[in-house]
């Protein structure tokens, strides 16, 4: 398991080497950055001036080995919106968005696991098709909609929820809802395919014929191997998770790293940018990292090849 | 091509005519949007903004699902965004389509470092979330159509490359390629004589699984302000400015929304019917 570990720590090191390199690329490459931070008056000789300032003039490789030097250390420039430097603006904003990240999961969760039994259980009856429908409604509703149209019933018809900030439980309610439904409807789904495949194996059976109660074979014999293609799920729903943050934190003005950054591009503060993919990647990374050891220890018949 | 015995068993499938329907409704509004659309989706009338819908106090006979904060016409703006979403969606799909595609083969077909090196790439797109990927061009990049259907493009090549490559694979070891190949059958002649036709059915249950992805994240970008500009319609758009009327407007922000959510869903059954039809193997899970 240690080596297994480690072995998997090492890989990540060309991973974020190529995330780099990408992100590299995307910012140098297909766009220019002098024309995006002069005003469109500037003349040739300030743009020269600039080009000098900001390294621009050597050559790429050069140029990606001192953005990498930076990186390395920390550093990603200045925000010359915040006139700070970029990464600890990105890191105060992390526990916000963890917060909000977090408490979507446990809703995904809690709304995944009962629905996706109950409709496995009660395969093809009403209640399944009922519980389908609504999971594949959540996945086609853009999740900035179902926010939004969240905060007009329930902030301003029924005045019961802030619109939006950060504060108690009540403010975390509605955006945690909004990021949680389409990673809990895409749950339910493999909860209930999961357990499917389960309900229909021998050792189910002779649960049965032993006269075992169904809630007790349901959850003691059945759920807790279907739990590792959910643990697997939970794992890969990070990432979109993290994309979720950016424009549910935008719907509810939810100070997190997600809004940052989308405030960020619309400025063209590309050290915030930067520094946010970055942290970002890091944390996606690290989440698959975890999401694999789980799923081996849950599973003691995956091997650590 | 779908042929009349195909037709026939799509109609068999409740969630699949359905499915049909939708997006054929959806193709149709783009195609004549002009002659749907009841007042022109760019024009600016201070004095008719906020209307409510027709059927609510205060609604104008003209204005069916009522204006935005600028007097322009909710359903006519609707009838026109749906071009941008089909025009997106498909675009989009074609250019990760043929990235991934192309990636896969060659990852697929010559194995060693060509493919370690394609699959490491694949790796760390995975580890950037695609908005997110496609949020730092469009910071550099100035927006539009072809800037926002390459992007999104860019974003989401790496479930073909994934699943055409695993085909590639054991397509590789089957005996009538290795049959072609002693029959002296060059490179070029195997992979797309005989080893592309074969990825085909998988490439396009992708591609109907991926639409669905490609038309939220349009809408998605352009509610950040990313995507399509003014004058240019786009549902995503709409919602951004029907958000800050929330309070007083509802029909603004409320109208776009259902749209997408629509032509999503269509896209999702319709999706799901080629997959059950064309290749079970692949789940939904994988895309």
């Amino acid at each position: 398991m240690k080596g297994y570990i480690i072995k998997s720590l090492l890989q990540v090191i060309p991973v974020l080497l190529l995330v780099s390199l990408i992100v590299f690329i995307l910012v140098r490459v297909t766009g220019d950055p002098v024309a995006l931070m002069l005003p469109e008056t500037a003349t040739a000789e300030d743009r020269a001036v600039l080009t000098e300032a900001l390294g621009l003039d050597q050559p790429l490789y050069k140029q990606y080995i001192t953005f990498l030097g930076s990186a390395l250390q920390g550093d990603f420039g200045t925000s010359f919106r915040y006139g700070e430097s970029a990464l600890p603006l990105v890191l105060e904003r992390l526990p916000a968005s963890f917060e909000l990240a977090v408490a979507a999961m446990i809703f995904a969760i809690i709304m995944a696991i009962p629905l996706g039994i109950l409709s496995a259980v009660k395969r093809n009856t009403f209640t399944d098709l009922l519980i389908s429908g609504i999971s594949v409604i959540g996945k086609a509703m853009p999740n900035f909609w179902m926010g939004i149209m969240l905060i007009l019933f329930f902030s301003v018809m029924l005045g019961a929820l802030p619109v939006s900030g950060r504060g108690g439980i009540e403010h975390l309610l509605l955006p945690a809802f909004t990021l949680g439904i389409g990673i809990g409807a895409q749950m339910t789904r493999l909860v209930r395919s999961s357990m499917l495949e389960i309900l229909n194996q021998d050792y189910i059976l002779t649960a049965k014929s032993k006269g075992l109660r169904p809630f007790i074979i349901i959850m003691k014999h059945a759920f807790r191997n279907g739990l590792i293609p959910v643990v697997t799920i939970v794992g890969l729903q990070f990432t979109s998770l993290i994309g979720g943050t950016l424009i549910t934190e935008t719907v509810f003005a939810w100070p997190g790293l997600g809004q940052l950054l989308v405030t960020a591009v619309n400025t063209h503060d590309m050290a915030i940018v930067q520094a946010s993919v970055f942290v970002i990647a890091l944390i996606v990374i690290i989440g698959n990292l975890l999401t694999d050891i789980s799923y081996r220890l849950l599973d003691p018949r995956i091997r650590y090849s | 091509m779908p042929d009349q015995g195909m037709i026939r068993q799509l109609l068999k499938s409740k969630t699949g005519t359905l499915g049909l329907l939708i997006i054929v409704a959806v193709i149709l509004c783009a195609l004549f949007a002009p002659w749907l659309a009841s007042h022109d989706p760019a024009s600016v009338a201070p004095l008719k903004r906020l209307k409510p819908p027709v059927w609510l106090d205060g609604g104008e006979s003209t204005y069916w699902l009522g204006t935005d904060n600028l007097g322009r016409d909710i359903w006519s703006r609707i009838v026109y965004g749906a071009r941008v979403s089909l025009i997106v969606g498909v675009g989009a799909v074609l250019v990760s389509g043929m990235i991934g595609a192309v990636l896969g083969l060659l990852s697929g077909y010559y194995g060693k470092w060509i493919n370690a090196i394609i699959m490491r790439v694949a790796d760390s797109f995975l580890a950037i979330p695609s908005i997110l990927l496609a949020l730092v061009v469009l910071a550099v990049t100035q927006p539009g159509l072809i800037t926002l259907i390459i992007v999104i493009g860019l974003t989401n090549w790496v479930s073909y490359a994934r699943v055409i490559r695993s085909e590639v694979l054991s397509l590789k070891e089957r005996d009538f390629v290795k049959a072609a190949q002693s029959a002296g059958a060059g490179q070029g002649r195997l992979i797309f004589h005989h080893i592309l036709p074969n990825v085909m059915s998988s490439l396009i249950v992708i591609s109907s699984m991926n639409v669905a992805t490609t038309i939220l994240m349009e809408a998605s970008l352009s509610f950040l302000g990313l995507g399509i500009k003014p004058p240019d319609v786009s549902w995503g758009g709409m919602l951004s400015d029907g958000r800050q009327y929330i309070a007083t407007s509802w029909w603004v922000a409320t109208f776009p929304g259902l749209a997408i959510t629509f032509t999503v869903l269509g896209v999702i059954f319709l999706g799901d019917w080629l997959r059950d039809k064309l290749d079970p193997r692949i789940t939904n899970d994988q895309s």
